[in-house]
């Protein structure tokens, strides 16, 4: 099959990659570039595991072809904390418990912090709607979604980024 | 260095989650050992076949492709077939069930034959190029379908598709049906649920050729058990065999089973001398994991005319799929013994007939028999309560077993401790019941297209699995132990071997917090270590809500073990008898001279140097614990939901979840009450959503996310949570289970509502799941006089 050669910046790094056409954007952040903090949960784009950042919006990187992604921006959970500091989505999903298993948690928050970008003062209600792309089988979303509104006080108060991690 | 805090039952937070938190967990799929074979399965998509012939050469010749093989090529590969270990009768009928069918196909996903490539994409290209010949059977997938005259068979040999019937009886329960004011019977229908667990199943196996030994990575809850079996299966001696379950994506009992594809894994590796690697799509996860549930169930109640139990009567007809997996039949004797609930009684009676299907194997699914037996015991004693005039509370609080500790059941267990009208009633307080039912007689009286209904689940379970000789009498084919050994390493840092394999539950941090409350020293300093034969050989693994009332145990006397021995070293040091000293927050002192004391952590670096040891004591300071309980454990609680119902559209909307659990004494407040609400999150889902559908063909409908609905964070509420604390008997700590309490007790509270909603209008039952069009049906049905 022929390849195609890609660019890609991922968490700020740069990197060049070659490519079969079919190649998913997730299976170019697992398996070229060695990132595997993003977990593939479903292959009918349903369960919102995969979720990654493209120029600042969230997408399901199994539904995205790695030829797709050429020349953007990739924000992953790798990148989410910066200069040893944790976002504070991260942060807040620690304090709330928003995680069991933690193999949907990667998608969960940064579609989490996509969201928020767009609906920094998001109700209870709408947090539940705006994740409804994520599935988790563990937690019955309670403590999800509480962390969720934890993160968008913090966020609110200028504090995306919070000491060092525990 | 000593620390005063307790860190039981406060606000630990998770040590599991930084790694989680930040991409940097092991999951399965991300271990690739340099020269790894991708693995792809190829599967029947007939229910039964034939099959005829199965031709590999066309994919042997694709790009990457290495090897392929059909079920005749590895038929030498098995010493055994695929273990089963719970053969719940005598003659139960146990089909061989081999990793690849060898000549005929049982369900749509069975597998026909195998690919190795280089990579996953070569692997999945090459299978569609396998030839393979069916000579397509009828097939049956419904239970009743197969137990009918003429039905086609399963298993040919077998003559029927009935796979076991067993049966159990406390008490003289014709007497007490024929002499009661009341009988109540019910039936129930419990759809096919898919476990869905968020990580899909995935294997490697990494061999070392010249050894003979291989290193098995799996997404498994049981590596312990996973590695006597299939060891029997590969005819691989057990200890040359290493299985590591790292982090595990969920489980739900879905990973607690034994799977062809572990079995093919390394068996291809030990064939190729090659690391092979299989990860499951979630549609062919679908196929090919276990699934659950998939009963019909008949209840009967004798009573008398005041509405207290005398009796109880169930036959139960349970759905096996079309082969044994590791504890498939066992699962309805899970709840066998629990159809009396929390209520009284004198004679009870059940029995269970097992039946094969062309379908993917049942086996254990969150609650494992237990949602079962509450769903009816709890909706049979609503419509008990109607038939006597008693509301649910009052029929409840007339029929539950007193509270004390050890109560014996009509079921015939003894439960460890209880206090069933204790949980009621915490229950209404925080609905505030009285004011919901005032609201609800309004809505009714205004005919609004939205009514409200309340249901009940005073629910209790068994769970905590088990002492070895209950199950010896159950014929369950291991033990119920768990171990646990606590090692102080020469600079006062403990490490804590555990036999319990977490797969999400937090048992890192809980152990944490036993030993260190134990131990006397900082939370810190201790390392949890599970999930690696060859790093804990001991053990039984995680299911049935088993690890904190069996492992977690089996830690806490391991540490009272290390003290001891800690406590004869101090007193050697101090050079006094080891009872004149008192051991507090990690410090040995002199009864009455506390400033002659010692660390533990000083005695672990004498026991280290071994300079200066009572005499006869050996150097080191570890112990180990393996602990068989004595009794199950048995939590329990009242559930109470309020459901909003269109009458228009039958949608269902939950406006309140009240949940009031008694785990007994709680080792981390933020664990137990994220437990339950997964819990109930899952029991929502059967109540309302989830169904596995087969069309007529034997090909499952439901076959992927698109189609199966696994709710999300929209489709549910948050939850109201209180709890009770009522410490278990059964063992020193007085914990229970909690993991799978909520799933228990949630399904029939939420159809007790929607049923409560709808009363009025002549509604007396809706299945599962109560999708709109079926509470649509029901009122329509209703309205033309037609239900029931």
């Amino acid at each position: 099959m022929p390849m195609r050669q890609i660019s890609v910046t991922v968490n700020g790094i740069h990197h060049e990659a070659s490519v079969e056409p079919r190649t998913l954007l997730v299976y170019l952040l697992r398996e070229h570039l060695g990132l595997t903090g993003t977990n593939v949960g479903c292959d009918t784009s349903s369960c919102g595991t995969c979720t990654v950042l493209m120029d600042g919006e969230s997408v399901k990187s199994c539904t995205v072809l790695a030829v797709q992604a050429d020349g953007r921006e990739l924000t992953t959970i790798e990148g989410l904390a910066a200069d040893g500091e944790w976002h504070a989505m991260q942060r807040a999903f620690h304090e709330q418990h928003g995680l069991q298993c933690g193999y949907c948690t990667p998608g969960m928050i940064l579609a989490a912090v996509s969201y928020l970008e767009e609906n920094p003062g998001a109700s209870e209600a709408e947090i539940r709607h705006a994740l409804e792309g994520n599935l988790c089988r563990c937690t019955g979303y309670h403590n999800i979604v509480k962390a969720v509104a934890a993160a968008a006080d913090a966020m609110k108060s200028g504090a995306t980024r919070s000491a060092a991690t525990p | 260095m000593a620390t005063a805090e307790r860190y039981v039952g406060g606000g630990v937070l998770r040590k599991e989650d930084p790694k989680l938190l930040t991409g940097e967990a092991t999951f399965v799929e991300s271990i690739t050992p340099p020269g790894t074979l991708y693995l792809s399965v190829v599967r029947s998509p007939h229910a039964s076949a034939r099959v005829r012939n199965v031709d590999v050469a066309a994919a042997l010749e694709a790009p990457g492709v290495v090897a392929a093989f059909n079920g005749q090529d590895l038929a030498e590969e098995w010493a055994a077939a695929l273990p089963m270990a719970w053969p719940v009768t005598e003659d139960i009928k146990h089909p061989d069930h081999w990793p690849v069918a060898k000549d005929s196909v049982c369900f749509a996903g069975d597998g026909v034959a195998v690919v190795l490539a280089t990579n996953r994409n070569a692997a999945k290209d090459a299978a569609d190029l396998v030839e393979v010949e069916y000579e397509v059977r009828e097939s049956v997938t419904a239970i009743e379908d197969a137990l009918a005259d003429g039905a086609p068979l399963v298993h040919e040999a077998f003559g029927s598709n009935e796979c076991y019937t067993w049966a159990l009886a406390n008490g003289d329960v014709e007497a007490t049906f024929a002499g009661a004011d009341v009988v109540v019977r019910e039936r129930y229908v419990h759809p096919r649920l898919v476990p869905n667990a968020m990580e899909p199943r995935a294997v490697v196996v990494q061999p070392v050729a010249s050894a003979g030994e291989f290193t098995m990575w799996s997404t498994t809850q049981v590596p312990h058990v996973a590695r006597v079996t299939l060891a029997l299966t590969l005819g691989i001696p057990e200890s040359k065999l290493r299985v590591i379950a790292p982090d595990v994506g969920g489980g739900f009992g879905s990973k607690l089973n034994v799977y062809a594809e572990e079995a093919l894994c390394l068996a291809l590796a030990r064939r190729l001398g090659r690391p092979v690697k299989w990860v499951a799509e979630r549609s062919e996860d679908y196929l090919a994991t276990i699934h659950g549930r998939d009963l019909i169930q008949d209840i009967e109640l004798a009573a008398t005319a005041g509405g207290t139990i005398l009796g109880y009567r169930v036959r139960l007809l349970a759905n096996m799929g079309a082969y044994l997996q590791l504890v498939t039949p066992g699962i309805p004797l899970l709840g066998a013994f629990v159809y009396c609930g929390s209520y009284g009684g004198q004679a009870y009676s059940l029995e269970c007939t097992g039946v094969f299907t062309n379908t993917t194997p049942t086996d254990a699914y969150r609650g494992a028999g237990r949602p079962e037996a509450t769903y009816a015991i709890e909706r049979a004693i609503d419509t008990l309560g109607r038939e006597v005039g008693l509301d649910p509370v009052e029929v409840r609080r007339r029929n539950f077993l007193p509270a004390g500790d050890n109560v014996p059941s009509p079921g015939g267990l003894v439960y460890d401790s209880t206090d069933y009208a204790g949980t009621l009633q915490r229950a209404l307080d925080l609905l505030d019941h009285d004011e919901v039912r005032a609201e609800q007689a309004a809505r009714r009286e205004s005919g609004d297209t939205r009514q409200i209904g309340i249901g009940f689940s005073s629910y209790m379970e068994m769970c905590g699995l088990a002492p070895s000789q209950v199950l010896a009498s159950l014929n369950y084919g291991a033990g119920g132990w768990d171990a646990a050994t606590v090692r102080l390493l020469p600079t006062g840092k403990v490490e804590v071997v555990t036999g319990s394999s977490p797969h999400g539950q937090g048992h890192v941090t809980s152990w944490s917090q036993i030993t260190a409350d134990a131990l006397g020293v900082p939370i810190d300093d201790v390392s949890v270590l599970h999930g690696d034969t060859a790093v804990a050989p001991l053990g039984m693994d995680t299911y049935g809500s088993r690890s904190l009332s069996v492992g977690g145990v089996a830690l806490h006397l391991a540490c009272g073990r290390v003290i001891d021995k800690a406590q004869k070293i101090a007193a050697h040091l101090l050079e006094v008898a080891p009872d004149d000293l008192e051991f507090e927050s990690g410090a040995f002192s002199v009864k009455g001279v506390p400033d002659r004391s010692k660390m533990i952590q000083e005695t672990a670096f004498a026991a280290w140097t071994a300079h200066s040891l009572p005499e006869g004591e050996e150097p080191g300071l570890e112990a180990t614990y393996v602990y068989d309980p004595p009794n199950f454990t048995f939590p329990f609680g009242t559930h109470i939901c309020v459901v909003e119902v269109d009458t228009e559209t039958g949608a269902v909307d939950i406006a309140r979840y009240v949940a009031v659990d008694d785990c007994g004494h709680v080792i981390n407040p933020q664990i137990v009450d994220g437990q339950i609400h997964g819990g109930i999150a899952q029991g929502i889902a059967a109540a309302l959503f989830e169904e596995a559908i087969y069309d007529d063909t034997g090909t499952l409908q439901t076959s992927s996310m698109m189609n199966y609905l696994v709710p999300s964070a929209a489709e549910l509420p948050s939850f109201e949570l209180d709890r009770t604390v009522t410490p278990s008997t059964t063992n020193e700590m007085g914990v229970k289970g909690i993991g799978e309490a909520g799933t228990i007790a949630a399904a029939p509270a939420v159809i007790n509502a929607v049923v409560d909603a709808l009363w009025h209008l002549g509604v007396r039952d809706v299945g599962m799941p109560a999708t709109p069009e079926r509470v649509w049906r029901a009122i329509q049905e209703a309205e033309r006089g037609g239900s029931r």
